[in-house]
Formats: C-alpha cells, sequence, structure tokens
C-alpha cells in the first residue's frame, strides 16, 4: 500500500496539470473563434 | 459606373462613410487605438485572410483579427481615433459592410457567464474524475479487506480534492438557490445546492470521525453531470445570440443633416431633433420621417408596409424611417426622430405583444415547481421516521435523507430538455435554422396552425416579369436595354426576363417617372403610365406593377410584374396539410393579387389587405377558438402579429427587427426549412417527454431504495450516472431520425 503515498500525488500532479493548461488556454482566448480556428491553418502566409 | 453588375438581391444600403466610426474607438495605451467592428458578408475563412491582409498592409496598423464565429473584426493601430474610417473603408471595398460593435447595445454579460460555467465545469469535471477513481479504490479496497488507515487517507484525499471543487463549481447553482430563496420562492437549484452541502459536510463529519462512508463522489459527480446540463443549456442559445446582436450591430446608423451655416454634418440618430433638414443619398436607408423638401425619388418601404414595389414621393410628400431611397437624393423636413418615428410605434407595439408573449412557462419549470416541494417532503420524512421509529442515530438518519435528495437529485431532470434541445438546435443550425427562443422548440411542437404572409415569404419578394403572349422580343430587348441604366427593381426584373443586350448610352433617369433615350426619330421612353403618355383608361391595374415602353411610331408595349411564390411553397403547404396542419395566409396585398397566389401554392383560407393591426387581431380570433399559431412573416410591419401569434418564423432576409421577433429564423431561398423546424420540434418534444418518463422510472426505483437506506455510495454512483446516460441516449437519436425525414421533404 505505501504505493499509493507516491502514485496519488503522481495523479493529481497530472490532473491539475490537465485542468490549468484548459483553463489558461480558455483564459487565452483559444476557444473564442473554433471556426477560424480550423482554416486559419490553410492561409498562405505572406508575412514573411 | 458599375451598378448593372451589381447582385440583384444585394440591398441597397446606406453608404458606410456615413457611419461615425471614431465615436466608438478606444485609445489604449502608448497612442494605440482599437476598435471593434462587426462586419456582413464574412462566410468562410478566405474572406478572413483577405480582410485580415488587406488590413495588415496599411501603415500603423498594429492587429487586424477576424473571428469567423461572430463575425467580428478587431483592429489596432498607431494613432488617431480618426483613421477608423479610413480603415473601415478598406473593409467596405473588399466587399464586405463593417458596422460599429457596441458593447452596450448586446448581452456581455451573458458571455461571461457562459465562460465562467465553463470553467466550473473543467473544475468539477476534474474532481469528479479523481475523486471517483479514490472512491473506486475504497469499495475494491472494503471487499477485499484494506486496512482502516488506508481507507482513512484515501477519505481525506477525497475530502481535500471534492470540498474546494464544490465550492468553487457549485457557485452557479448556490447564487441562484440564495437569490430564489431571498425572492420568498424556491426553484430547481435548492434541493440541488441543500443535497450538495449536505453531503459534502456529513462526509466531512464521517471522515473527521473515521467512519464508513463518504458521498464525495456522488456530490462533486452530481454537479458535473448538471454543469454539463447547464452549459450545453446556455450554449444552445449562444449561436443564435450572436447572429442577433450582429443585426443589432448593423442597424446602427448616423444622419445627415444640415447645420445653420447650411453645412452637411453627420450626426447620430438619437441627435436628431424634428425641424431639422436631413439629406438622404441614392442607396440609404432614411432614419428619420420626415416629409421631402426637394427631390423626387422611388422609396422602398419593403420594412414598413412588407411590400416589395417602390412608391415614387416628390416634394410635400412623407417618408418613414426604415424605408430605402432608391433614384435620387432627397432633402427631407424632419418631422419625427427616435423614439417618435413610426418605426419605433411598430417596434413598441411588437414589445408589448412580446411580454404577453414571456409568460408562457416551459414543461422543465413546471415539472420543477411540482418536484421541489415533493423531494424536501420526502427527504424530510425519511429523516424523521429513521429518527422517531426507526430508533436509528440522528448522523444515520441525516445520511439516508441526504441519500433521498441525491439519488432523486434532478441529473435526468436537468439533461433531459438541455440535451435535446442542443442536438435539435444544432440540427437546425447545420440547415440554416437559428432557434432563438428557448421555450420555441416546445411551442412549436403543439401549433396546429400555419399562417403565411405573402409578400418575401410565400412569394420571393421580388418582382418577376409575367409572360404575356403579346410580348414580342424587339420590344423587349429595347426595353433591357434601357432598364440596364436604373437599379429600380422593376428595371431589374426586366433585365432578368430578357435575353441579355448591350446597355444602351445615354438613358436619362427621370426618378419616380421612367428612364428616356434620346434618338433621331423622337425619345424612348420607360417608365409609368404618365411617363409614356398613356391614359389611366380601361385599366386593369389589379394585375400588379407594370412598366410602359414607347417608341416612336409603335403603340405602347406594356409589361406586367408579378412576385413569384417561392419554388418549393406549393410543396410545403402540401407537406404541411400532410401533417393535419390548418394552413392560412394573411397579407396587406389587394384582394386580386392575394388570390392568385393563394390558388398557385393550395391555400384555401387567406385573407387580404389587412395592415398590421388587423394582422394581430385575426391571431387573436385563433388564439380565442383554441388554435396555436405558428405566424410566418417577414415585413417589419408584421414584427407584432410575429410577437402575438404563439410561435413565429422569419425568412433571414427578412427586416432586422422582425428577425428580432421571431423565435426561429431561417435561411435561403426555399420554405422547406418551415417544415424541417415543425417536425424537428415534434420530435424533440416527444424525446423530452420520453426523457422524462425515463427519469421517473428511475426515480421511482431507487427512492424506495433510498428510503429504506439501502443506497449506498456505489449505488448512488451508478444510479446517478446510469439515468444521465440513458437520458443523453435517447436524445441522441433525435440527430438521427431527423437526416432521413429531411430528404423526405425535398425529393417529394
Amino acid at each position: 500500500m505505501s504505493g499509493l503515498l507516491y502514485l496519488i500525488p503522481i495523479a493529481l500532479f497530472l490532473g491539475l496539470l490537465g485542468l490549468g493548461a484548459f483553463l489558461w488556454a480558455l483564459r487565452t482566448g483559444q476557444y473564442e473563434d473554433l471556426d477560424g480556428a480550423a482554416s486559419r491553418i490553410l492561409f498562405d502566409d505572406d508575412d514573411d | 459606373m458599375t451598378v448593372a453588375a451589381a447582385p440583384d438581391d444585394t440591398p441597397l444600403d446606406a453608404d458606410p462613410s456615413a457611419i461615425d466610426f471614431a465615436r466608438f474607438v478606444k485609445s489604449g495605451d502608448e497612442g494605440v487605438s482599437s476598435l471593434t467592428l462587426v462586419v456582413d458578408g464574412i462566410h468562410c475563412g478566405a474572406c478572413v485572410a483577405r480582410i485580415e491582409r488587406a488590413l495588415g498592409r496599411v501603415a500603423g496598423v498594429v492587429s487586424a483579427r477576424v473571428n469567423l464565429t461572430t463575425r467580428r473584426l478587431h483592429l489596432a493601430w498607431r494613432g488617431d481615433p480618426s483613421r477608423a474610417a479610413e480603415l473601415a473603408a478598406v473593409v467596405t471595398r473588399l466587399g464586405f459592410r463593417p458596422a460599429p460593435y457596441d458593447p452596450g447595445r448586446v448581452d456581455a454579460a451573458a458571455e461571461r457567464r457562459e465562460r465562467d460555467l465553463l470553467r466550473a465545469l473543467a473544475v468539477a469535471g476534474f474532481a469528479a474524475g479523481n475523486v471517483m477513481l479514490l472512491s473506486v479504490s475504497v469499495w475494491a479496497g472494503d471487499a477485499s479487506g484494506m486496512g482502516v488507515a488506508t481507507r482513512e487517507l484515501l477519505h481525506w484525499v477525497s475530502a481535500l480534492i471534492a470540498l474546494p471543487a464544490i465550492v468553487y463549481a457549485g457557485r452557479p447553482f448556490f447564487h441562484s438557490a440564495l437569490a430564489a430563496l431571498k425572492g420568498g420562492h424556491a426553484n430547481m437549484d435548492l434541493p440541488i445546492s441543500l443535497a450538495v452541502t449536505l453531503a459534502a459536510g456529513m462526509s466531512l463529519y464521517q471522515t473527521i470521525g473515521g467512519g464508513g462512508d463518504t458521498y464525495f463522489d456522488s456530490a462533486i459527480t452530481l454537479l458535473f453531470f448538471l454543469l454539463i446540463g447547464r452549459y450545453l443549456d446556455s450554449r444552445a442559445r449562444g449561436k443564435a445570440r450572436a447572429a442577433a446582436e450582429h443585426l443589432l450591430a448593423l442597424g446602427a446608423r448616423a444622419v445627415t443633416v444640415l447645420d445653420g451655416d447650411g453645412v452637411a454634418v453627420t450626426i447620430a440618430p438619437e441627435a436628431v431633433i424634428p425641424g431639422m433638414t436631413a439629406l438622404v443619398t441614392v442607396g440609404e436607408r432614411i432614419a428619420v420621417d420626415g416629409r421631402v423638401v426637394d427631390g423626387v425619388s422611388d422609396v422602398d418601404g419593403g420594412l414598413i408596409t412588407g411590400e416589395s414595389v417602390p412608391v415614387a414621393v416628390g416634394p410635400g410628400e412623407q417618408v418613414f424611417a426604415g424605408t430605402l431611397n432608391l433614384t435620387a437624393p432627397l432633402r427631407l423636413e424632419v418631422t419625427a426622430a427616435g423614439e417618435d418615428t413610426l418605426l419605433a410605434e411598430i417596434v413598441a407595439l411588437m414589445e408589448a405583444a412580446e411580454q404577453g408573449r414571456a409568460r408562457y412557462v416551459d414543461l422543465a419549470s413546471r415539472i420543477a415547481r411540482l418536484y421541489v416541494p415533493v423531494v424536501h417532503a420526502l427527504a424530510t420524512v425519511t429523516f424523521l421516521g429513521w429518527l422517531l421509529f426507526m430508533d436509528a442515530s440522528w448522523q444515520g438518519a441525516l445520511i439516508t435523507a441526504i441519500a433521498v435528495l441525491i439519488v432523486t437529485c434532478p441529473c435526468a431532470l436537468a439533461l433531459a430538455v438541455p440535451v435535446v434541445q442542443v442536438i435539435a438546435g444544432g440540427r437546425l443550425f447545420r440547415a440554416g435554422i437559428l432557434l432563438k427562443s428557448a421555450t420555441a422548440l416546445e411551442r412549436l411542437a403543439a401549433v396546429d396552425t400555419v399562417v403565411f404572409d405573402k409578400t418575401g415569404t410565400l412569394t420571393e419578394g421580388v418582382p418577376a416579369l409575367l409572360p404575356t403572349d403579346t410580348l414580342d422580343d424587339d420590344a423587349l430587348a429595347l426595353a433591357a436595354s434601357l432598364a440596364a441604366a436604373s437599379r429600380h427593381p422593376l428595371a431589374r426584373a426586366l433585365i432578368r426576363a430578357a435575353p441579355p443586350v448591350a446597355a444602351a448610352e445615354r438613358v436619362r433617369e427621370e426618378p419616380g417617372q421612367g428612364l428616356e433615350l434620346a434618338t433621331g426619330r423622337g425619345p424612348i421612353r420607360l417608365g409609368n403610365r404618365r411617363w409614356c403618355g398613356v391614359s389611366d383608361q380601361g385599366d386593369d391595374g389589379g394585375d400588379g406593377p407594370e412598366l410602359l415602353l414607347a417608341r416612336p411610331g409603335h403603340d405602347p408595349v406594356r409589361f406586367v410584374f408579378r412576385d413569384r411564390p417561392r419554388a418549393d411553397a406549393a410543396l410545403v403547404v402540401a407537406a404541411l396539410k400532410a401533417r393535419g396542419l390548418r394552413v392560412g395566409l394573411l397579407s396587406g396585398d389587394r384582394a386580386g393579387v392575394v388570390a392568385a397566389v393563394a390558388a398557385a401554392v393550395g391555400i384555401e383560407s387567406w385573407h387580404a389587405e389587412h395592415g398590421p393591426a388587423e394582422k394581430c387581431a385575426r391571431l387573436a380570433e385563433l388564439a380565442a377558438t383554441g388554435r396555436r399559431v405558428v405566424m410566418i412573416d417577414d415585413g417589419l410591419n408584421d414584427a407584432p402579429a410575429l410577437a402575438a401569434a404563439a410561435a413565429s418564423m422569419s425568412p433571414a432576409a427578412a427586416a432586422d427587427i422582425s428577425q428580432t421577433a421571431a423565435d426561429v429564423v431561417f435561411q435561403g431561398r426555399r420554405l422547406a426549412p418551415v417544415v424541417e423546424t415543425l417536425d424537428t420540434a415534434r420530435r424533440a418534444d416527444r424525446l423530452v417527454k420520453q426523457n422524462f418518463g425515463l427519469a421517473l422510472v428511475y426515480n421511482a426505483i431507487t427512492v424506495p431504495l433510498a428510503i429504506a437506506g439501502l443506497v449506498t455510495p456505489l449505488i448512488a454512483a451508478v444510479a446517478m450516472s446510469a439515468s444521465s446516460l440513458a437520458v443523453t441516449g435517447n436524445a441522441l437519436r433525435l440527430g438521427r431520425r431527423r437526416r432521413r425525414s429531411n430528404e423526405r421533404v425535398v425529393h417529394q
């Protein structure tokens, strides 16, 4: 059972990492324009 | 000029340079100004790329980013706010119509609420997953002889995750329940809040005391499921809301008036006062009520009257806000502006009717009203019963009562309606149909009578040349070559009907009268009777709008136009009748025209020459006889009628305000979306009721178990998940079945 002592914190840490990533994405507007994001990859980038 | 190349159905709208963009600019740090524009005409990624690239090349622009979902353009540039107009002009030159986005006019709070819900959902999801993992370990450990210390550790970890998550993710429910309590009534969120807090509190007590069962997993999973329902509910109307905001923003227009020195200045519509002199350019939508002082033109009153044929106006005549000036500049003496215009009166009439409909209570709320006291009573009775008659300790009695609260908690109930609505709304959205009202589907499902308006709804709203045997091709070709010089809808219709011809040169347009081409043998004229020197006698004017062609040495030729029914109008009427619905037609047009259209599409019950008030009265009459009417209409003057009916639909080309009043807005040139929407509404209604049935069966099984004290945390978790899955799965059937019925309508 001693395995639990480090497995539980690891599992929680990984879970929190995912949650943090999602909240970060939400705050920085990654979900604002899903339709636009889908087509942006097709733009010819002539800025370079 | 390239006027003739403009698509026929593109509305001639206000010159964007008349909009005062600078008023909406925000000045930020380091001299950077920013502006958000609503842009009409963005359809795909290519449009986004074109706009962003064009603006990116303008010197001083820091960023230009288009949001394709909301069709908004966010601009930031270095320098003066007054450059806004110049940048908007770049967008206009690409063929899009920009309008300032005024956050004051739209519901920014709803957007924020939705994001809060999503954040709460993420936290609840994380916590539910982890706590469930630990709970499964506890249950497995119970079976295989886990040590007490290990179990306590797992309980403490669960508490550590669940309690903060419950405090955070439960806020939407706690706030709503508190607000309801303060208002002196109970809502669905009250038993939810109670169950979650009691379960969490009791579990914490058990954990501290080192006791057996905890309900952390139930409490947080419950929140997770409920938040899914809440979020879907909010999301379902998000897209429709964005579309409505788009329309509102496009409605904001500026007015050009003459100031004291006779200089033209552009001011906001609110700042106009009666007595001012307003200038209206060709193609501009008139923003005030006024009397013509100078100028002769044609005015398209379609927004007000619903009729597509323009009316000639001259000095002394009255024009109304919301109408479109077509052929020549006008100078108006303002008689009313803002709230006093006829337009505003119609809107007020509509809002009054709308409030009547807001009293409609949907099925879910009615069930909730019944449900809340029953659940509370059951829990209380369970608690007292165990305490008084079963000699249980107060902790034991409370745990059983909490179990009752948890299993009766409306997971299935809360998901039953939103999931169906989201799927129905999503399917309809992809078919170009926007659901605007939360209760629209439910009201549409109960409809037994369909009432159409004529112009622009049953018909295309665009006049078409009526073929007659007396028409000769030479006359038609000649008329079309003259017509090419005009933007008048009848002239456009003539060009559409004729084979391609070269536009005649040096054609002179006499606003409100017609066109003239001077030739060596005398003038050739195309226009109304007076213009062509034809007397009004022997007139069968009931036939609809007409144009005459007068040539030297020939008899005048008459072209008669008629508004064509939409291509699938007859089919749709037949399909509606086949579904047992009564179909009617209410129009402001003359009896002869209405009768012809009614006969063409197969409607027996029609009424002609009905104004807005009469239409409302007719609908009230129908409602009084127990009929539930869906009104399908596009004119602004019919907005009150739309609000007065049990449910309403509007084609997307309709006046902005009709779109605002309608429950459902559909796009495209076909009427089939009407059948589609009604079918979907009926199926959705059936599924919602089935889902309520499922939830009821679930409760009938679990509630007695809970009262008997047999529901352990494991059983509660399984029952809750199973019922939620069953309800969601049942709702998913809506998507599958719809596609087939769609094909049936189309190929009939």
